[in-house]
C-alpha cells in the first residue's frame, strides 16, 4: 500500500466533508461551528495528498510546515510522529488548523487541487492538534540555556511564534502581555465558535512546558520603556509584536451615539471579558436588537455573528463594494449566510441617526457603483448620486479596520513609518539595536498565521544577531541550504542524538 | 509566572475609609510606583469575572513601592471592592500607569482644582507642579467638614489652599467654580487651571477661566476596556475631532472638550450596570448596610465625594 505510487485516479475523489453544527442551532450558541474531523475522516483525507515531489503547499505555507511529512505520518497511523512534524515549524497546530486562510495558502496551491477539491490541509492540521492537546503531547526538545535573555511584547501570534523559536535555541524567553490573559488577539478578538478560549489556553500551556514566562498586566513603554529593557533589565534581544489595534472610525457625524462601537470593542467585551455570559462576569455589553456592521473583512464577520448570538434579531452587513471584493474568507462569508446574516452590498452609511437621547436609531446610507479598480486593484467604489436613503439599527459596529497602536511610538524612540506603523527592515530589524519587531504592528492588519511567520523570521534574525546558530541548520539543513552534509557527516548517516546548538 | 500571578494578584497594604462611599486602597506594586506620574491612570480587575475600571492615581510612592487608588463606591463593581478590599487581599489585576502623563510645563502660577472623585488624583499635579517651583493655588471641593481628606497633604503643596463645601461647614460655601472665580479674583497672572472630577464639575471650571482666557486642562475618565487605545470605547470629541482619551488622553484642553457629548457617553452601560448592582446586592451573602440612593449617579449631576 505504502509502495503503491498514489495518481489522481486513485485517491479518494471527494473531499472529506467536515461535519459543522446546524446553522438554526448554532447561531444561538457559542460552541464550534466546525465539530472538526473524526478518526477515519483524517485517515481518509490523509490517503489523498499525492506526496507529489513539488511541494507546493510547503512554500505556500507561510511558515514552511512539512505538510506532505506530517500528512504521510497521519497515513501511517503515527500520530504522534505527525504532530512532532508539525510542531517543528509551528507551535499552535490547533489554531491555525482553524484560524488560517488555507484556501489562499497552502490548500490554494496543492497540486490535487489542480483538478479535484484540493487537499483539506487545514483540517488534517486541526485534527492532529486537537489530537495532541487530547494526549497532553508536547513537542518540548532538549534545551541548552544560552544565557541570553529575550524579552517579547505583545503575546498575540507574532509574540508566541517568536518566543517558542528563541525558548527552543535556549534563551530565557519573558512574554510580556497588558491584557490579564496571554493570548492577544485569539483571546479577545477570535470568538469561541472559531477558536474556543480553551485551545489557546491549551497552546499556550505548551510555551510555559518550553520555559516560556508569560507576565501579563504589563504595560510595555509605559510601565517600563524598550530602552529600559535592555539598558537596566538585562535583555539581550527584544521582539516587538503590539499588534495594530487601534480602531478606525469612518468621520461620519452621529460615531458617538451610544450603540456605536468598534468591532474591537464588541469582540473584546464579548471574547475575552465574557459578556456574553453576564451578569455572571461583571463586563456589560448593551445587546441591539438590529446590528449593523459596516465592512466586510474577518472581523466584520465574526462581529455579526457575534452580535446573533448576542440574541440580535437581525444583523447586516454593510459594505461599499461587492462580495467579490469583500475580504473576508469565503468559508467565513458562507457560514455568515447560513446563519442569517443579511448582506447589503454596494452601501455606505454617510450618517449615524439617534432617538434624540442620543441612541442610535438607524443610519443614512447611500448607494456605490463600482468604477475604475483603485491601487489595491479591487474597483474603486463611488457613490450613486441621489440614492441615499434611511436604515433602521439599534447598534452600528464600525469594523472597518485599524491603525497602528500609537503607545510605543510615544514612549520609545522607534523610528516610525508614516502611517506610525513601526519601521523595521526585511530582516524585521528596527531602528533600535536588537530590537526587532514584526506582525501587524509592521505590516498593518493581517492574518494569524503572517503574524507567526513574521515572529519566526525575525526569531531567525535574533539569532544571527545574538550569534546563536540557527535550529533549521541543525535538524533541517537541505532547507538551510547546507547542501546534504551536516558538520561534513552525510545526511543518510545520521543516527546521531539531538542536541542544542546554540 | 502567570498562575501564581492569579493566586496572588496584587497586595493592598492600607486601606483607610474617608466616608461610607470614598476608600483610599495602598497597592504594592514597585514598578508602577517608579514609573507612575501625575496625570495617569490605571485599570483594576477585582477578580477572575471582574470588569477592567480605569481609576486614576491618586498618588505613588517610589520609596515604599506602593501606589494609592482613592475611589468612590457607586456601582457594582466599586462597592464590591469596598466590601473585599482589606489591607493584605489581592487585587487580580491592576495594568498602568495609562495615558500620557499631565505636562508640568513652566507655568509660574498654577490653579489646581479637584472635586469628587477627583479630589485625590489633583494632589500629584499639585506637587508635580510645587516641585516645578510654580505658586500653587489648591481648590478642593466636599460636601462638608466631615468628609473632608487629605486637607494636610494639600496644605504642604499649596501655597493657597481654598476648600469648597456645600453647605459651607468648611472653607467658602459653594461649588468649585467659586472657588476658582475667587482665585481668579485675586491673581490676574494665573498661567494654568488643571480640574479633575466629574464631567460637570470640569464643564464648569472650563467656563469658569473660558472669559478670561486661561488654559484650562481636564482629565477625562470615561468608559474603558483595555486602555492601550484598542477597542476605542474611551474616544471623546475634542475641538471637533476624535480622540481615544485612553492613549491620546487623559488630559485635554478644556476649553476645546465637548463635555455634553461626554456626558452622554458615560451613559452608556446605565441600565446594565444598574441591574449588576441591585443583583449583586440582592445575592450578596455579608450584611450590608442599607443604601440611600441605589441608583447610580448620573453623569449630569455633580457628585460630590469625601
Amino acid at each position: 500500500m505504502a509502495t503503491k505510487k498514489k495518481t489522481i485516479r486513485t485517491i479518494p475523489q471527494e473531499r472529506t466533508p467536515v461535519r459543522e453544527q446546524d446553522p438554526q442551532a448554532r447561531a444561538k450558541n457559542f460552541s464550534e461551528v466546525s465539530l472538526g474531523y473524526q478518526l477515519d475522516d483524517a485517515l481518509r483525507e490523509a490517503e489523498r495528498c499525492l506526496m507529489c515531489p513539488d511541494q507546493p503547499c510547503v512554500r505556500g505555507c507561510p511558515v514552511g510546515i512539512d505538510i506532505p511529512g506530517f500528512i504521510r505520518k497521519i497515513s501511517e497511523k503515527n500520530f504522534h510522529g505527525a504532530y512532532d512534524t508539525l510542531t517543528d515549524t509551528n507551535l499552535l497546530p490547533a489554531v491555525c488548523g482553524r484560524v488560517c486562510p488555507q484556501e489562499t495558502q497552502c490548500e490554494g496551491v496543492c497540486t490535487v487541487g489542480d483538478v479535484l477539491a484540493p487537499v483539506a490541509i487545514g483540517r488534517l492540521e486541526r485534527w492532529v492538534g486537537d489530537l495532541a492537546i487530547k494526549e497532553g503531547w508536547a513537542n518540548i526538545p532538549y534545551i541548552e540555556p544560552n544565557g541570553f535573555k529575550v524579552g517579547i511584547v505583545g503575546s498575540g501570534p507574532a509574540g508566541m511564534a517568536c518566543a517558542a523559536d528563541m525558548a527552543k535555541a535556549g534563551c530565557d524567553v519573558t512574554v510580556y502581555e497588558a491584557f490579564h490573559q496571554a493570548g492577544g488577539v485569539l483571546k479577545y478578538g477570535i470568538p469561541d465558535f472559531r477558536l474556543p478560549n480553551e485551545v489557546v489556553d491549551a497552546e499556550i500551556e505548551r510555551l510555559v512546558r518550553l520555559g516560556i514566562k508569560f507576565e501579563c498586566n504589563t504595560l510595555v513603554g509605559r510601565l517600563f520603556t524598550i530602552e529600559q529593557m535592555i539598558s537596566e533589565m538585562g535583555f539581550h534581544a527584544l521582539f516587538v509584536g503590539t499588534g495594530a489595534g487601534y480602531p478606525s472610525f469612518m468621520g461620519i457625524p452621529g460615531e458617538s451615539f451610544n450603540g456605536v462601537l468598534s468591532a474591537n470593542e464588541l469582540l473584546t467585551r464579548c471574547n475575552l471579558m465574557r459578556a456574553k455570559e453576564f451578569p455572571n462576569f461583571d463586563t456589560p455589553l448593551q445587546p441591539g436588537r438590529r446590528v449593523a456592521v459596516i465592512g466586510a473583512g474577518n472581523t466584520a464577520m465574526d462581529a455579526m455573528r457575534v452580535s446573533l448570538r448576542l440574541g440580535a434579531e437581525k444583523v447586516y452587513c454593510i459594505y461599499r463594494r461587492t462580495k467579490t471584493e469583500a475580504p473576508a474568507r469565503a468559508e467565513e462569508i458562507h457560514h455568515a449566510e447560513e446563519e442569517g446574516i443579511e448582506f447589503h452590498w454596494l452601501t455606505s452609511p454617510v450618517e449615524i441617526l439617534d432617538d434624540g437621547k442620543n441612541n442610535v436609531r438607524g443610519m443614512r446610507c447611500i448607494r456605490m457603483e463600482l468604477g475604475e479598480p483603485d491601487e489595491s486593484g479591487r474597483r474603486r467604489p463611488v457613490p450613486v448620486a441621489g440614492s441615499e436613503f434611511e436604515f433602521e439599527a439599534d447598534a452600528v459596529v464600525f469594523a472597518i479596520g485599524t491603525n497602528a497602536n500609537p503607545i510605543l511610538g510615544q514612549t520609545c524612540k522607534f523610528k516610525l513609518n508614516r502611517r506610525g506603523y513601526i519601521d523595521a527592515d526585511d530582516d524585521l530589524a528596527t531602528s533600535i539595536t536588537g530590537v526587532f519587531a514584526g506582525g501587524d504592528i509592521v505590516t498593518g492588519a493581517a492574518t494569524v498565521i503572517e503574524a507567526m511567520g513574521a515572529g519566526r523570521k525575525a526569531a531567525r534574525s535574533m539569532k544571527a544577531y545574538l550569534g546563536l546558530r540557527d535550529s533549521d541548520v541543525v535538524y533541517l539543513p537541505e532547507r538551510a541550504g547546507g547542501a546534504g552534509k551536516l558538520f561534513g557527516i552525510d545526511l543518510s548517516e545520521r543516527g546521531y542524538a539531538r542536541v542544542r546548538i546554540a | 509566572m502567570q498562575e501564581t500571578k492569579k493566586d496572588t494578584g496584587f497586595e493592598i497594604v492600607t486601606r483607610e475609609d474617608f466616608s461610607d462611599v470614598t476608600y483610599l486602597l495602598e497597592i504594592r506594586h514597585p514598578l508602577m510606583a517608579k514609573a507612575a506620574r501625575p496625570g495617569q491612570f490605571v485599570i483594576v480587575m477585582l477578580h477572575e469575572h471582574g470588569e477592567r475600571i480605569p481609576l486614576t492615581i491618586a498618588d505613588f510612592d517610589r520609596n515604599k513601592g506602593t501606589i494609592t487608588l482613592v475611589i468612590q463606591a457607586v456601582g457594582k463593581t466599586t462597592k464590591e471592592m469596598q466590601q473585599n478590599c482589606r489591607q493584605g487581599t489581592h487585587l487580580y489585576a491592576i495594568v498602568g500607569p495609562m495615558g500620557i502623563p499631565s505636562h508640568i510645563g513652566k507655568a509660574k502660577k498654577v490653579v489646581c482644582v479637584g472635586g469628587g472623585l477627583g479630589v485625590a488624583p489633583i494632589f500629584p499635579q499639585a506637587r508635580a507642579y510645587k516641585e516645578s517651583g510654580a505658586y500653587v493655588i489648591g481648590v478642593v471641593g466636599f460636601r462638608s467638614r466631615e468628609l473632608m481628606f487629605w486637607e494636610d497633604r494639600f496644605r504642604a503643596c499649596c501655597d493657597e489652599l481654598i476648600v469648597c463645601t456645600d453647605d459651607g461647614s468648611a472653607g467658602i460655601r459653594g461649588l468649585v467654580t467659586a472657588g476658582i472665580k475667587q482665585a481668579i479674583a485675586k491673581h490676574s497672572d494665573i498661567d494654568e487651571v488643571v480640574a479633575i472630577g466629574p464631567p460637570v464639575m470640569m464643564k464648569g471650571c472650563a467656563e469658569a477661566t473660558r472669559s478670561a482666557r486661561i488654559k484650562t486642562m481636564v482629565s477625562l475618565n470615561p468608559v474603558m476596556v483595555d486602555g492601550t487605545g484598542m477597542c476605542g470605547g474611551c474616544r471623546v470629541k475634542v475641538g471637533g475631532k476624535m480622540m481615544f482619551a485612553c492613549v491620546d488622553g487623559p488630559d485635554f484642553d478644556g476649553h476645546q472638550v465637548d463635555f455634553d457629548d461626554l456626558m452622554f457617553r458615560l451613559r452608556r452601560f446605565v441600565p446594565t450596570e444598574k441591574a449588576a448592582l441591585e443583583r449583586w446586592q440582592d445575592s450578596c451573602r455579608m450584611k450590608i448596610p442599607p443604601i440611600e440612593r441605589l441608583e447610580l449617579p448620573d453623569p449630569f449631576e455633580e457628585v460630590k465625594g469625601g
